[in-house]
């Protein structure tokens, strides 16, 4: 365990070198709690529960209400246009669209959740021990984690994908093992933040071994940032699944989401069958748009503490697209 | 300052090299043999064992690595199967398109993001920052292809204005500027991809900068406002964009593969996305070591830009 290098004296300004703003952005304010109160007065936060809490509940509750057939082709049927029976048309094998629809949700939801915990746990846990022991070992954790940063997710992900007979349980096991080095970057930063801080001091001053100062002060002083990527993570990782799904790479047949209800439907858009495409991509946008927004909103919360007329509003959006760093 | 920047290139040799041992392992997990894919499955052990004489695959896994290292610096990237061609000379052909495809649209994000996001930050928290942001958010968490697919059911099948696609066979570069309707619709569907980033970002930074003193003494000496807004805040937002040109080089690849391959735009991606059908790994692992190694580069790069072209930038020794 490498001693801290700096006295406790103020946090070092710019605290990570990993924020290329420097100045007040890092390690500033009280810290990184999150409150459950602000969260559920937050007007974006509970619109996007909202919206998510009812797509879940179309999802997994419709089907038991609205029962299908979502197994056997029925050309006699194929490409109906909404109409009575079919509320929202059947797409190229006689199969209704709206229950697809809660099927497809199932699994593009499942997979969010999974990859989204999932990351942040690794994440969290990697990027908190990494900060903490500094040092070498931090040096080759970190590159190592720079080395799946440098390759673009997506990229990779096509790569894995198409080694890989792929499943649900598969393509999460895949996405998590792609997505965790973003949180472990950004976790390393506030622990590094973290470490000069008189609290942290305070701990180790009284004799707190490092296993005790991870778990009782940088786990849950971090969580709240991590709970903000976890909300990125989820729609990222939906959208990388209609992605693949869109590429022809993703799962094969019974297997459905979003995305590869999107991909048959667009070869027959220009036939004039919409209802294919646009209840699918609605949904998609919906769902991803919705996580975003919760995301956005959790992190003005983290990060609301320091405030002041310019900075309220910084953080408004992810400013990186799908696999940008999230540590700036 | 040098020690900065000599840790720093340190540290992107040290990725670069975890890239390589990246793809290495990665082509080695590829399921069956490399001898069996190049050969076909009807190949005798005899003749694999003859394969992997010849090209060392039955040597211990440190010495392939040394080879392929090698073969690395050699230039040497391996045989396509699916082509039969060298994978350098492949990805040679291509990466010009693709410089000119993802240089127009970074151009065109930036010529729309930039203006936008000050403009965002001179009336924020007003409606047109409101609409805008909204605007953006929408463009940017929409998938990609369906911004593509929606562009080309409106502009090339509702209106007839553009082709939905490039021509085959356009290898040449005056080819791509020939076929220029064709590079309308992927350059602006690229360009949506990233100027939500970008325009948010400038409205960031745009934001602490109006705040800055040097904003009140410009204004308080009488300078116009256009005067400010172009002399002092374009200038100073610009430069973190710097940082953010390289940081988002993966994103701008990653949403290549999905443009090219719907576009059929005579690229890297479109290669890409046929190898990943074909199972083609030394196509899809070369083109992956090359994005790798531009990214490290690039980020380095803008390091050294941002910190040149700003001499309130000095890195210490933290």
């Amino acid at each position: 365990m490498a001693a801290p290098d700096t006295a406790p004296t103020q946090a070092s300004p710019g605290g990570s070198p990993l924020a290329p703003e420097g100045g007040e952005v890092a390690g500033s304010g009280t810290g990184t709690g999150l409150s459950l109160q602000a969260f559920v007065t937050s007007k974006r936060a509970m619109t996007g529960v909202t919206i998510i809490v009812l797509l879940g509940l179309f999802c997994f509750a419709g089907p038991l209400l609205y029962h299908t057939n979502q197994t056997q082709v029925n050309l006699g049927i194929e490409n109906s246009p909404p109409g009575p029976g079919y509320p929202l048309g059947t797409d190229q094998y006689g199969i209704d669209v709206l229950g697809r629809l809660m099927v497809g949700g199932q699994s593009s939801l499942e997979l969010g959740f999974a990859v989204g915990i999932a990351t942040t746990v690794i994440g969290l846990l990697y990027g908190a021990v990494s900060g903490m022991v500094g040092g070498i070992v931090d040096a080759f954790m970190m590159r190592f984690v720079d080395t799946l940063l440098a390759v673009p997710t997506f990229i990779l992900l096509i790569i894995v994908a198409s080694m890989f007979s792929l499943s649900l349980s598969v393509i999460i096991l895949i996405l998590t093992a792609l997505s965790w080095p973003y949180t472990a970057r950004l976790i390393r930063g506030q622990v590094l933040a973290l470490r000069p801080r008189e609290f942290v001091q305070a701990s180790r001053t009284m004799g707190a071994t490092g296993r005790w100062i991870l778990t009782r002060h940088m786990v849950p002083n971090t969580l709240g940032i991590s709970v903000v990527t976890a909300t990125f993570s989820i729609a990222d990782s939906i959208y990388a699944l209609s992605a693949l799904s869109f590429l022809g790479i993703g799962p094969p047949p019974p297997f459905t989401d979003w995305g590869t209800m999107l991909s048959n439907g667009v070869d027959n858009l220009f036939n004039g069958y919409w209802w294919q495409v646009y209840p699918p991509l609605i949904v998609l946008v919906v769902v991803v748009v919705a996580f975003r927004q919760i995301g956005d909103a959790l992190n003005d919360i983290v990060s609301g503490q320091r405030s002041g007329v310019v900075v309220r509003r910084r953080r408004r959006f992810r400013l990186l697209p799908l696999s940008a760093p999230r540590d700036w | 300052m040098t020690g900065y920047l000599i840790r720093r290139a340190g540290q992107s040799i040290a990725v670069v090299i975890g890239v390589m041992i990246l793809t290495f392992i990665l082509l080695h997990l590829e399921p069956g043999s490399v001898a069996r894919s190049v050969l076909g499955l009807k190949a005798t052990p005899a003749k694999v064992a003859i394969f992997d004489n010849l090209y060392g695959l039955n040597k211990p896994l440190y010495q392939q690595f040394g080879i392929y290292v090698k073969q690395l610096f050699q230039g040497n990237l391996g045989i396509s199967y699916q082509l039969q061609q060298p994978v350098s000379t492949l990805i040679a052909q291509r990466l010009p398109r693709d410089a000119i495809l993802l240089g127009l649209s970074t151009l065109l994000a930036l010529v729309i993001g930039v203006p936008t996001g000050i403009y965002q930050a001179v009336r924020h928290n007003r409606l047109a920052d409101d609409l805008l942001a909204g605007t953006w958010f929408t463009l940017y968490s929409a998938p990609d292809f369906m911004e593509a697919l929606l562009l080309i059911a409106l502009v090339c099948v509702q209106f007839h204005l553009l082709p939905p696609a490039f021509p085959g066979g356009v290898t040449s570069i005056a080819g791509l500027f020939a076929n220029w309707q064709a590079l309308v619709l992927p350059v602006v569907v690229l360009a949506i991809n990233s100027v939500a980033g970008f325009s948010q970002y400038v409205r960031s930074t745009a934001l602490h900068v109006l705040a800055e003193d040097y904003i009140r003494v410009a204004r308080a000496k009488g300078m116009s406002e256009r005067l400010v807004l172009t002399r002092h805040v374009l200038r100073n937002s610009l430069l973190p964009v710097i940082t953010i040109l390289g940081l988002s080089l993966p994103d701008i690849v990653a949403g290549a593969v999905i443009a090219e391959s719907i576009f059929n735009f005579p690229g890297m991606g479109l290669l890409f996305w046929q190898s990943a059908l074909a199972h083609d790994f030394p196509v899809m692992l070369g083109g992956t070591l090359i994005i790798g190694v531009a990214t490290v580069v690039g980020n380095l790069a803008a390091d050294i830009a941002y910190s040149a072209l700003d001499p309130r930038i000095r890195y210490g020794s933290a």
